[in-house]
């Protein structure tokens, strides 16, 4: 079993039309969702966690990406500015999953964007602005 | 052993001599410890200290040159900051929580206040160029009326920071009991129901924390200032020595204060930083560091505070602070801030700190290098800051209404 974590676009086409729930039945994945949005733009975004056999993630990712939905991984939605970051540590109790936490030690704040679900709540959060979201 | 007081000429000539010791405030937690104030007071000559936090209270004056027709200036922007002109034809003061023109402020909230006096700091600071824009009502020796121009900080006559409140000797620790949502202030992003505990100082590490009566820091005293040396000019505003201490003498509140002076073109970017505040507004992260010499065994206990030693109020910032009642929740130490939570009110609070303090420890080890290089002299100060003993303390506002026949 693998879990993977992506960040879906959906295009105001295929908003209405059910892409996840036939992904995760023709290839037997289970799924969370992390985050939902529809955009200004009327742009469908999700945050998903899938999770199954590696093959069949891989083959689910394949399938929305042909049905027209961008996929990208999640972990390169968040990212810290590292020359920006002072490590004042603002952030730390703002970030509901620890992925910023302060290193007790080196009293650094660390960043792990494997923990990261791209909430977006540390970028309005950071007061010189290192953090910064894309999709 | 005999306590020998040292001097501050002797320490000096120990640093000419190349047998200056110098350590920072953290590492001589470690050694009063295992040596004794005494023991230290006689391995260390001077200790130093740092500091990186949002300090609201500053600013720079810059001179930009008369142009050509003269002008002066009555009304200037920087980069759509607004900048106090009321001096001088072309001598402006921006300040650091000035936000630009235009910004949505609170109307949106929390706003975002992503650019303001303190951002316009650091880019003349990092050499970029900043555009002026400026009015004036015309003279006859000053007939311009607008003018709008790129500065850049290599072109100005004079651009120096000027603030007046720098380096609190301790501060608060902002906790929200009362509001249902989480609150937006200077400390940052305060959870609701106890939710997160925001401090902003270095602990051991800080200043005026390590010398709590202020002997060798004072008016004329060399100070690490955004990367550049400069100097004290004055007691920061709000100084308040008065307060409660510890068995130390450390302050158990926010004190003494430094109002501070140095070149911004001396200056380095990694520590004048501006901040944004989510709901609040702009602030400029700054560095400050001193360096203290050793003269005894008292410099050398005070200097070796640890920070299980130094304790900060828990203000609650939802009711009690911006009404000015009630009284604070509890003291914690740094030790305890620092590791992550504290015990309120039998609450496991998180706790959150808005002071870098890997800048501070890279500050504090700047300056030992700077010391121990000669290029830091050390002065006693030219004037003493107000002294518990000295200082009037520090008043609230005396509202007088204003009734319709006027004042006395």
């Amino acid at each position: 079993m693998s879990e993977s974590r992506i960040v879906l676009h959906f295009p105001k086409t295929l908003l209405d039309r059910p892409v996840i729930s036939k992904a995760v039945q023709h290839y037997n994945l289970s799924f969370n969702i992390l985050r939902a949005d529809i955009t200004q733009e009327q742009e469908g975004l999700m945050v998903l966690g899938l999770e199954g056999e590696q093959d069949d993630i891989d083959a689910a990712v394949e399938w929305m990406r042909e049905q027209g939905v961008r996929v990208q991984p999640l972990e390169k939605d968040v990212v810290r500015d590292d020359e920006r970051c002072t490590h004042c540590g603002a952030c730390v109790v703002i970030c509901p999953t620890d992925a910023l936490a302060m290193d007790l030690q080196t009293r650094e704040v660390a960043f792990d964007a494997a923990q990261c679900v791209a909430c977006g709540l540390c970028v309005p959060v950071c007061p010189p602005r290192a953090m910064s979201i894309h999709f | 052993m005999i306590e020998v007081p040292k001097t501050y000429e002797e320490i000096n000539e120990k640093i000419r001599s190349g047998e200056v010791v110098v350590v920072t405030a953290e590492e001589m937690v470690e050694i009063v410890a295992e040596l004794g104030p005494n023991g230290a007071s006689q391995k260390v000559d001077v200790v130093t200290t740092g500091t990186f936090g949002p300090m609201c209270s500053s600013g720079a004056v810059i001179n930009v040159g008369h142009s050509t027709p003269r002008m002066k200036i009555t009304h200037a922007w920087l980069n759509d900051v607004p900048s106090e002109c009321g001096l001088a034809a072309v001598d402006l003061y921006i300040g650091a929580t000035e936000v630009a023109e235009g910004d949505p402020l609170n109307r949106s909230h929390p706003g975002r206040f992503n650019y303001g006096g303190a951002h316009v700091i650091e880019d003349l600071v990092a050499g970029k160029d900043v555009r002026l824009r400026a009015t004036a009502y015309g003279t006859d020796c000053y007939p311009r009326r607008e003018l709008e121009t790129w500065l850049n900080i290599r072109d100005l006559n004079e651009a120096y920071m000027l603030n007046p409140r720098n380096a609190y000797q301790n501060y608060n620790v902002a906790v929200n009991k009362f509001a249902e949502r989480d609150i937006y202030t200077y400390m940052g992003v305060v959870k609701k129901g106890l939710g997160s505990a925001n401090y902003c100082s270095a602990g051991q590490l800080s200043p005026l924390l390590n010398d709590p009566y202020h002997r060798t820091v004072g008016i004329g005293s060399r100070i690490f200032i955004g990367g550049a040396q400069g100097f004290v000019y004055w007691q920061g505003t709000q100084h308040d020595p008065t307060g409660a201490r510890n068995e130390l003498g450390v302050p158990k509140g926010g004190s003494a204060t430094l109002g501070t002076v140095g070149d911004l073109k001396q200056m380095d970017p990694r520590y004048v930083v501006g901040v944004s505040m989510l709901g609040y507004g702009v602030s400029l992260a700054l560095g400050i560091g001193t360096a203290i010499p050793i003269l005894d065994e008292e410099l050398a206990a005070q200097t070796g505070v640890s920070d299980a030693q130094i304790t900060a109020p828990v203000i609650d910032y939802s009711h009690n602070y911006g009404l000015n009642e009630g009284e604070p929740l509890g003291h914690v130490s740094y030790a305890e801030l620092k590791s992550g939570s504290i015990e309120l009110e039998g609450k496991t609070v998180p706790t959150t700190p808005l002071s870098s303090y890997v800048r501070a420890r890279e500050i504090a080890e700047k300056l030992k290098g700077w010391v121990k290089a000669g290029q830091f002299p050390l002065v006693p100060p030219v004037q003493a800051l107000p002294t518990p003993e000295s200082s009037p303390g520090f008043k609230p506002l005396n509202y007088r209404p204003v009734a319709e026949e006027g004042g006395e």
